[in-house]
């Protein structure tokens, strides 16, 4: 009975206890409704996932009402992948924010922190059920908006003028991809993206279908931090709530890459003639800059938030330069980066949120000779930044490994695109291993208050890094569910 | 002569680079705010304009009259949803804008950069 209702379930949960959590306004009440409400959704996530993985898909008509007409809810591979990476992150940050935020908001405050947070994480919920066109740019606006809400809680003044940035480019994006499916329902007269598909194939003329495709892929790009576009996110990131930082930077720009993957490859692919070469062509240049350059930036970055800021632009190239290859096993790689970055982050941003628990600043300099003090912590952030850089073990090292298969087999661009990858993961090294040698073997402060952080924050961190080691170890469950979305998004192809 | 005919297009593009323009060159913060809102109005009208069908009315179903023409209600519902994310969007602006002036005691941007910078 309840699991043929877990589609809507999964936006229902947190949403509903968002007003809840704001009406209890205790701070430990609201932290317990709120972790509780998160813990749901992803229960809720893992089911849908078994079910995705028994009966490969599943539909969801809000009301009864039959598909084209009334709202439909869709689970397949890709929403189920990004579904668990949403609630996943979302739970064990909050359940570090318990006492993370502590340092970091007023008490009286958190209950309103926690009801944006929930709402922010119904929002990608809703994102990723929704079947219908318009109800993403709905969700979508209400994810970031509570993501603005997050990053402007922040205790730095600067958090401020960053997410005045982040609010301006978000909302250009959004009414850009309104604007994309104006021109397609001007054209189709469906907002379903199914019936979309289909109905584009009797359109005449194409033209305002193509402008169409143009807005929704360079608006969502903003949104998704596609380089040139990210100049939004390393202040967003480096200002927001350490825990904040976690929940975002694992799922916010995933989440726009997956309405865009959807859209450019299951909608205008098979419509637009030429479509893959265009997209690839737009793709694959910026992939490679934001890969390259984003990565340097990172080499010679101070403040270690702002660091694995822009290292999180370069690991979205190399999502986006996997779906750039436009075919099943470039697809697949970038979907399951999607998955292993989203581990690798979400466990380098806890450490930093440890860090910070006795570290006055997170600087480079400032964190000399931590490691002695602060011994798990640090192990923790040395094997997730292995698992980002890709060492064989760690889930970095399958997501890798399959995009340097998929981009051999593209091509003779193949070697070139392979050697900018371990070039850039060289890099990696270079910045992860600038943090750890600080921590190591620098000079240490003489401040006797750095302790190891507490076991209410380690443990959280603990549990995402050795995700990352069974994930490396035993890849399965992510590895089926991306090539068989990356089945389902490419079905016209052979 | 189809170039005019089809003004109302030409009201949206205007309005929406507009307001564009403003977002990306005006320095003051309520100023870029201001682009915004017009950014978004420009969209809500594309969408009016094309629920529009000529000779048609209010989609009203009357008793007895069943040839009646309709102007498509569609649109017009998805914009008055469209419209309440515009405006909590300038809402929650011009509420960052406040704390900004409390925090720099200046909304203008190059300003805010200068005080950040030292």
């Amino acid at each position: 009975m309840l699991q043929q209702h877990l589609p809507a379930l999964q936006v229902i949960v947190p949403m509903l206890s968002a007003p809840l959590v704001m009406l209890l306004r205790e701070r430990q009440l609201s932290w317990m409704l709120a972790t509780a409400a998160s813990l749901c959704a992803f229960a809720v996530s893992i089911g849908l996932t078994r079910q995705v993985l028994a009966v490969s898909e599943s539909s969801y008509l809000m009301g009864s009402w039959p598909a084209p007409y009334g709202i439909e809810l869709n689970i397949d591979s890709m929403s189920a992948l990004l579904l668990l990476i949403v609630t996943g992150s979302s739970s064990i940050a909050l359940i570090a924010g318990a006492r993370s935020l502590r340092e970091q908001i007023e008490g009286e405050r958190q209950a309103l922190f926690f009801s944006a947070w929930l709402l922010a994480l119904a929002g990608m919920c809703g994102i990723l059920v929704s079947a219908d066109a318009f109800n993403i740019f709905v969700f979508m606006e209400i994810s970031s908006l509570a993501s603005y809400v997050l990053v402007a809680g922040g205790p730095d003044r600067r958090a401020l003028p960053a997410v005045f940035k982040y609010l301006t480019m978000g909302t250009i994006g959004a009414t850009f991809y309104l604007i994309g499916i104006g021109l397609i329902y001007l054209m189709t007269g469906t907002l379903n993206l199914e019936d979309m598909e289909l109905r584009i194939h009797e359109v005449a003329d194409l033209k305002p279908i193509l402008v169409a495709a143009g807005f929704i892929t360079v608006g969502l790009a903003l949104k998704a931090a596609i380089f040139p576009l990210h100049v939004w996110l390393p202040n967003a990131y480096t200002y927001a709530p350490h825990v904040a930082t976690v929940f975002l930077a694992a799922c916010a720009t995933k989440v726009s890459l997956y309405v865009l993957l959807r859209f450019d490859l299951f909608v205008f692919q098979p419509n637009l003639a030429g479509h893959d070469l265009q997209f690839a062509y737009f793709l694959l240049p910026l992939s490679l800059l934001a890969i390259l350059i984003a990565s340097a930036v990172a080499m010679f970055e101070q403040n270690l938030k702002r660091l694995l800021a822009w290292s999180s632009v370069a690991q979205i190239g190399y999502i986006t330069l996997g779906a750039s290859l436009v075919s099943k096993a470039g697809l697949t790689a970038g979907l399951l980066h999607i998955f292993n970055h989203a581990l690798a982050k979400s466990a380098l941003f806890l450490a930093c949120a440890c860090l910070a628990m006795s570290v006055a600043k997170l600087r480079i300099d400032s964190i000399g000779g931590v490691a002695r003090r602060m011994p798990w912590t640090m192990a923790a952030f040395v094997l997730a930044g292995l698992s980002l850089i890709g060492v064989p073990g760690t889930a970095g090292f399958i997501s890798k490994w399959y995009l340097i298969s998929a981009t051999f087999a593209s091509g003779p661009t193949g070697v070139l695109l392979v050697a900018v990858i371990v070039i850039s993961s060289l890099m990696a090294v270079v910045y992860i291993w600038r943090v750890v040698e600080s921590a190591y073997f620098g000079a240490t402060t003489d401040d006797q208050a750095v302790a190891e952080a507490p076991l209410a924050l380690l443990i959280p961190t603990w549990t995402a890094v050795l995700l990352n080691l069974y994930f490396g170890l035993f890849p399965d469950i992510p590895l089926q569910l991306s090539s068989s979305a990356a089945e389902t998004l490419l079905w016209h192809q052979p | 002569m189809e170039l005019l005919g089809l003004y109302y297009y030409w009201v949206f593009a205007i309005l929406l680079m507009t307001g564009f323009y403003a977002v990306i060159a005006k320095l003051n913060l309520i100023k870029k705010l201001l682009g915004l809102s017009l950014f978004q109005a420009a969209v809500f009208l594309l969408y009016i304009t094309m629920g529009k069908v000529e000779g048609g009315t209010a989609p009203i179903l009357a008793r007895g009259s069943a040839e009646q023409l309709f102007s498509n209600p569609l649109p017009q519902v998805l914009i008055l949803t469209a419209i309440v994310v515009g405006i909590s969007t300038t809402a929650l602006g011009l509420g960052i804008v406040v704390r900004i002036k409390e925090e720099y005691g200046s909304i203008e941007e190059h300003e805010i950069l200068e005080i950040d910078r030292q």
